[in-house]
């Protein structure tokens, strides 16, 4: 049972390493008042890009060109939800649909016409000596691959950059009071800018992790939707790191009950667990009406 | 773009404007033609592909004959109008519903499920129960995005996405469980009485009474958009929703729930028609991401329910002439998704001027911030 329980955790903390990332990256990115559907299309481009790195020369390549990819993709986001102060849900749902179309053609296109799975070297789980030996917890938090680990880091960044300094009073002014922070000459675009690329790279992390340390391989289309989990688990998170972090742990821990039922032989519909995060969602955001957690207030308005 | 700034709430000019729009259909229909072929040109010259081959292929799988036309880009039409309708209603209040996939997915579902379960003893009724039992379900499930948004204030945008995956599974559910199929190989429904499926418009081809419905639904929504005072009331709190409460003592709050209730009943009438009209039986991936393409439909329509018939016509071809291209030009029918694209992207780049000018300058931003009317 512990063996099982074990499994259960290690791969719920699996499943919401790359969730983490890019919902964390989407975190800084509303809490400037953007909000960026085009996660989606950010996260298929980092999976791209990493596929492209690794193949070419070595995995480390990889995550640097996924990370890479991601800013490319929140680049053009900014391009026109920034720069041209277009609307931010049209512009975020173009480019889904351009990513999903143009990775789906070129990775056709370069290797081969039936997209027969290319595989590449993983990363494998790294176990922290000492902490990794911790009964359930080690194995569940310290013997992961190195994303996880990245999470450990990034989260808390975050949270200070937000929380405890000039640049993250910036933003959240930005995400707030719009023109307050406008006045008080905060340049909106700038900040906008720096962290729609944050969330670019984090949200490429997220999908090079997809490829680098999960399938090893590509398929049109693979982010499967984790661009659209992330931006409820901000919304579930309260819009705060650690709240994130717990919602990630929730959203993955549903994924990962799957496999445990599969592999138990239980015959509770899987699908159940599949759609509970959103239901949660959904019911979290209801409960959240007229309380003092909300959304930041610019959310979606053009700077 | 020509076309692209129909009427904002105005009713001045109302002759001229009526020829306008129709005419603007066909216009709009053209240019997006026209612009999309130059960016796939350009996509395949880039790619390296024989773009003369290719161009050639998509041609032929979508207006090079008869059959490909009807049995292939006008089937392909009909649920990309419907739900790109959908879209356009709501847009046009203001109101963002991306979830128009998921609304689909319920109206074909609810179809399905109804057709099996009582299709035999329904008679001639069968067919039309099984229309309305979509459009009932698409609005359900829309009604749901309707009330977290005018009782909790939970943003549509957000709202709609995550109803678009419970929906996905919940039909992955059905094919699984209690609508498989009674061998249980495969995760597809038992196919549906043959009296619930929609005859065909055109003998001798596959094209299906259920485009001649969206044609119907797009002349009729025009009509309510521009002559009626619901039609009023949605392009009122389009525009400005503080103006048209304190102004024109409009309830925003019950428009907002009209129109999604009438958005989702168009998408999940398009579940219907597909599972009626086309595939007979429900699947898990019945939509290839209608309600997602639908957006740029509506957007590239300006939002003009005539608009959407002409782009939901040649987004059906570019689909259709896709599969072919693929077939004999290898070229992989996804290409067409980026062309997709990169049309809303420049639509929204031509229509940037300042925060008020253009279709999409019309309600920009405004939205999603400020109508927190329930929190």
């Amino acid at each position: 049972m512990t063996a099982a329980l074990t499994s259960f955790l290690e791969a719920s903390v699996r499943t919401a390493t790359p969730l983490a990332l890019a919902a964390l990256g989407e975190l800084v990115v509303e809490r400037a008042g953007v909000i960026n559907i085009g996660l989606e299309g950010i996260v298929l481009g980092g999976a791209f890009g990493a596929l492209l790195g690794a193949g070419s020369h070595h995995i480390s390549l990889g995550f640097a060109a996924g990370c890479l990819a991601g800013i490319v993709v929140a680049g053009l986001f900014g391009v026109f939800a920034v720069a041209m102060r277009a609307d931010q849900i049209i512009t975020g749902t173009a480019i889904n649909l351009l990513v999903l179309g143009l990775t789906g053609a070129l990775y056709r296109g370069l290797y081969g016409a039936t997209g027969a799975a290319l595989t590449v070297p993983t990363t494998g789980s790294v176990a922290v000596p000492l902490l990794s030996r911790i009964p359930v917890l080690g194995p569940t938090f310290f013997d992961q691959p190195p994303p996880t680990y990245f999470v450990y880091v990034v989260a808390p960044v975050l949270w200070w950059l937000l929380y405890r300094t000039h640049a993250g009073l910036a933003i959240r002014a930005i995400g707030e009071r719009l023109e307050s922070a406008r006045v008080s000459g905060v340049h909106v675009p700038r900040w906008r800018w720096i962290t729609l690329l944050i969330g670019g790279a984090l949200g490429g992390v997220a999908g090079s992790t997809l490829v680098l340390s999960q399938s090893g391989t590509f398929a049109e289309g693979m982010s499967a939707g984790r661009g659209f989990i992330a931006i409820a688990i901000v919304v579930l998170g309260r819009w705060r790191p650690m709240g994130v972090l717990i919602a990630s742990l929730l959203f993955g821990a549903a994924s990962a009950l799957q496999f445990l039922f599969q592999a138990m032989g239980w015959s509770v519909p899987y699908q159940l667990f599949l759609a509970l995060p959103y239901v949660l969602t959904l019911l979290a955001l209801a409960g959240f009406a007229g309380r003092r957690i909300k959304a930041p207030a610019a959310l979606g308005r053009a700077g | 773009m020509p076309g692209s700034t129909p009427a904002a709430v105005s009713s001045t000019n109302r002759p001229r404007r009526r020829f306008a729009s129709s005419v603007s259909a066909a216009g709009i229909a053209a240019v997006v033609a026209a612009v999309s072929l130059a960016l796939l040109w350009l996509a395949l010259r880039l790619a390296g592909f024989d773009a003369t081959l290719a161009l050639g292929a998509l041609w032929r799988g979508s207006f090079g004959n008869w059959y490909a036309l009807t049995s292939s880009t006008l089937v392909r039409a009909t649920p990309l109008v419907l739900t790109g309708l959908a879209v356009a209603i709501a847009f046009r209040a203001g109101v963002w519903n991306i979830g128009a996939d998921g609304q689909l997915l319920v109206g074909a579902a609810l179809a399905t499920a109804i057709g099996l379960s009582w299709g035999d003893g329904l008679g001639w009724a069968a067919l039309p129960i099984a229309l309305i039992a979509g459009a009932v379900g698409g609005a359900c499930w829309a009604g749901v995005a309707a009330v977290l948004r005018t009782r909790f204030g939970v943003l549509e945008v957000i709202s709609t996405i995550m109803l678009n995956f419970v929906a996905l599974d919940l039909v992955g559910y059905l094919v699984r469980g209690p609508l498989q199929e009674p061998s249980h190989a495969y995760p597809q429904s038992n196919p549906i009485p043959p009296r619930m499926h929609l005859p065909f418009l055109i003998p001798g081809t596959r094209l299906h009474w259920g485009f001649a419905l969206g044609v119907a639904a797009a002349v009729i929504l025009w009509w309510a958009m521009r002559s009626t005072a619901a039609g009023f009331r949605v392009r009122a709190i389009g525009a400005n929703a503080d103006a048209a409460r304190i102004a024109g003592r409009i309830d925003v709050a019950r428009t907002t729930t009209n129109v999604l209730l009438v958005s989702g009943a168009l998408a999940g009438l398009a579940g219907a028609i597909e599972v009626s009209g086309v595939t007979y039986a429900l699947y898990e991936n019945i939509s290839p991401g209608y309600g997602y393409t639908a957006i740029a439909v509506a957007l590239l329509a300006g939002l003009d329910p005539l608009g959407v018939l002409g782009t939901g016509v040649v987004f059906g071809a570019l689909e259709a002439g896709a599969l072919s291209m693929q077939r004999e030009a290898s070229v992989p029918s996804v290409v067409v998704t980026a062309v997709e694209a990169a049309l809303v992207l420049l639509l929204l780049a031509m229509s940037r001027r300042g925060a008020t000018a253009g279709v999409i300058g019309r309600f920009a931003g405004v939205r999603l911030a400020s109508r927190e009317d329930a929190s």
